[in-house]
């Protein structure tokens, strides 16, 4: 069994930006131990001189033209914004007090 | 390919797209009729199925714009005045876009997806969102944030996921056309445990551009249906390079339509090479499921196809694979869920930094299993585990291709059962993560190696007299073979019963039904062992 920590869930939880209550922490470990358990196979087979493969169909390199398309009004880009002023989208204070 | 009617479906609502566009296009049937018998549809069964997040206020104004350019003379497309759904994964300008998720509760986007686009272009008639799992991380829809939708064939069952809203809403003849997206499996397992058709194109040929997106190197959107012709049909609306999707190819492709026209008129499979995978030949699954795919290997057999045995070794690590990819691509994908450009945000209490905002948010706005595979994916792109973890799965996909390869060296198509239960109860597999993730067993092969898929009914089980549906797959960028092929069984099939899968599906919308707590024995017809009679 693999050994998943709730101090782990944790890490990964703030890494992630969830703020997990401790009950879903405790619940998590315990469930991601059972999936990465049986997903943790992959290695068996994952030689290393098997190419890894990351889209499945291969393409590379698209370009396209360098001009001006249609874009997004300013208004039609804020529209979704939970909070906006003087045509900007409003962010909570980036550095916190001890910054 | 008969219009399928089920008993609590007659009139406009049975007819096919197909079907229903001859009508409207020689003038004997409106689309604002049509369109009105189908809104009506969804208002007497919508209490039972649950199948829509939004039902359009626009549908009889498009529907009569469409009327009134017909009147006027001008050509129209195949399916224009035709109403179709579409998956809440999919931005619509005028229709909330949440992805079944309180993330996106409300929101409206300030662009239609492509293919949106190009269902307006051809003039169908948007009719409403369909329900999902949240952020399509599901097999049975009971993900959503919105609650579940439920299986017009048992009101107590799952309609598979992540697409189960759109599957259901053809199932149940609200809609003849729905579109889905289909990431390991969204729209083939919804498909085979609601009795309908549905096609995961070849990975490039249908834009994403404006889908909300899951596992990048994995999502692609396609067609939900009652038959071949018409997931064909919608194919063509829909596939095509859009230079908006850099993952789109600019392939040429042929007409989807003629290939399943081809198909259906074709009544022989004589010359065609059936491959059967031994990793999904049904070993183990539910034995109603194994023996329709059984019988239905028979009569591929004597309608002259030569059957033969593939083996894809590799498939056996093909969900542990996909079990990395997946959560890796999605923990980052939805990191644009950060509470300043759209949807909530939760101010935490006291107030906070853009961090603790972002994590309130978070918390509060995704469900049980996206946080779950959140977590999980970032815990396989931590550093120290990414080599042994999602570098490895990337191997395992490059193998599972070759399988494919190999595989498709001795067949045309390869057949597998397209789920390995039929439709299970709510709550059944909610505890399981894993008993969840392994229903896609059979579909998510095909994801990984970007080839496409199709879902159709086979028949129903015998111990529950429920839908069992079979997959087809073809190389990629063959999806028109996957077309006529999927038309001739179909054909088969349904000549075999007497009539369609889905005309055997219990009457909804009597009243009985308002909700759950009613199911097995609630109305005429529903329940097991009703509708066993012609199709097996």
């Amino acid at each position: 069994m693999s050994d998943i920590t709730a101090e782990q869930v944790r890490h990964l939880a703030s890494l992630a930006r969830i703020a997990l209550t401790p009950e879903e922490t405790e619940k998590l470990a315990g469930e991601l131990a059972v999936i990465i358990d049986s997903i943790a196979k992959v290695s068996e087979v994952a030689t290393p001189e098997v190419p890894a493969t990351s889209h499945p169909i291969p393409l590379s390199n698209v370009f396209r033209p360098d001009v001006v398309g249609e874009t997004l009004t300013q208004e039609q880009a804020l529209s979704g914004a939970p909070e906006r002023r003087d045509g900007r989208f409003v962010v909570s204070a980036i550095l916190g007090e001890e910054q | 390919m008969s219009a399928a009617s089920g008993p609590g479906a007659t009139g406009l609502i049975a007819l096919s797209a197909a079907e229903l566009a001859e009508r409207l296009s020689a003038g004997e049937v409106s689309s604002v009729e049509a369109t009105r018998a189908h809104l009506e549809r969804i208002e007497a069964v919508e209490p039972d199925v649950h199948a829509f997040l939004h039902v359009s206020s626009a549908a009889l104004e498009t529907a009569a714009a469409i009327d009134a350019r017909r009147s006027a003379g001008e050509q129209l497309g195949p399916l224009a005045g035709v109403p179709v759904a579409i998956k809440d994964v999919l931005c619509t300008v005028d229709m909330p876009s949440t992805a079944g998720s309180r993330m996106l509760e409300g929101w409206i986007p300030p662009y239609d997806a492509t293919v949106v686009r190009r269902l307006r272009d051809a003039g169908l008639v948007p009719i409403g969102k369909t329900n999902m799992d949240e952020f399509a991380m599901g097999s049975s829809t009971e993900y959503s944030a919105f609650g579940p939708t439920r299986n017009p064939w048992d009101l107590e069952r799952i309609p598979g996921g992540s697409g189960g809203g759109s599957a259901a809403a053809v199932a149940a003849f609200e809609v003849p056309l729905a579109l889905g997206s289909d990431t390991g499996g969204s729209i083939r397992q919804p498909a085979a445990v609601t009795g309908s058709v549905g096609v995961k194109p070849t990975y490039g040929g249908v834009s994403r551009y404006g889908a909300i997106a899951l596992a990048s190197s994995l999502d692609q959107v396609g067609p939900v249906s009652r038959t071949v012709l018409d997931a064909a049909l919608l194919h063509d609306v829909i596939g095509g390079h859009d230079p908006r999707d850099s993952t789109s190819l600019t392939d040429e492709w042929p007409s989807f339509a003629a290939a399943a026209r081809e198909g259906a008129s074709a009544g022989s499979l004589a010359g065609l090479r059936v491959g059967v995978v031994e990793q999904l030949n049904g070993t183990g699954f539910q034995p109603g499921v194994r023996a329709r795919f059984d019988e239905t290997l028979e009569l591929i057999a004597a309608a002259g196809a030569e059957i033969v045995e593939v083996s894809a070794p590799s498939f056996d690590y093909a969900i542990a694979a996909y079990y990395l990819i997946l959560p890796a691509e999605a923990s980052s994908n939805l990191a644009k869920f950060d509470s300043v450009r759209f949807g909530l945000r939760v101010t935490p209490p006291g107030g906070g930094t853009v961090e603790d905002v972002m994590a309130a948010t978070r918390e509060a706005g995704f469900g049980p299993e996206v946080k779950r595979r959140i977590i999980l994916g970032t815990y396989a792109l931590s550093a120290g585990y990414y080599d042994a973890y999602y570098g490895s799965a990337q191997k395992v996909r490059t193998l599972i291709q070759r399988d494919f390869a190999q595989a498709f060296e001795r067949a045309d198509v390869l057949v597998s059962p397209a789920a390995p239960t039929t439709a299970f109860r709510f709550g059944e597999k909610l505890a399981d993560p894993l008993a969840m993730y392994l229903n896609d067993v059979t579909t998510i092969p095909a994801n990984l190696a970007g080839v496409p898929g199709m879902g159709l009914p086979m028949g129903l089980a015998d111990e529950d007299g429920l839908p069992t549906g079979i997959q087809a797959m073809a190389p990629a960028r063959e999806d028109a073979r996957l077309y006529r092929f999927g038309a001739t069984l179909e054909a088969l099939l349904e000549a075999s019963w007497g009539r369609s899968l889905l005309s055997q599906a219990p009457a909804l919308g009597s009243g009985l039904g308002s909700g759950l707590g009613s199911g097995p024995g609630s109305g005429p017809g529903s329940g097991p062992g009703s509708g066993r009679g012609g199709a097996r």
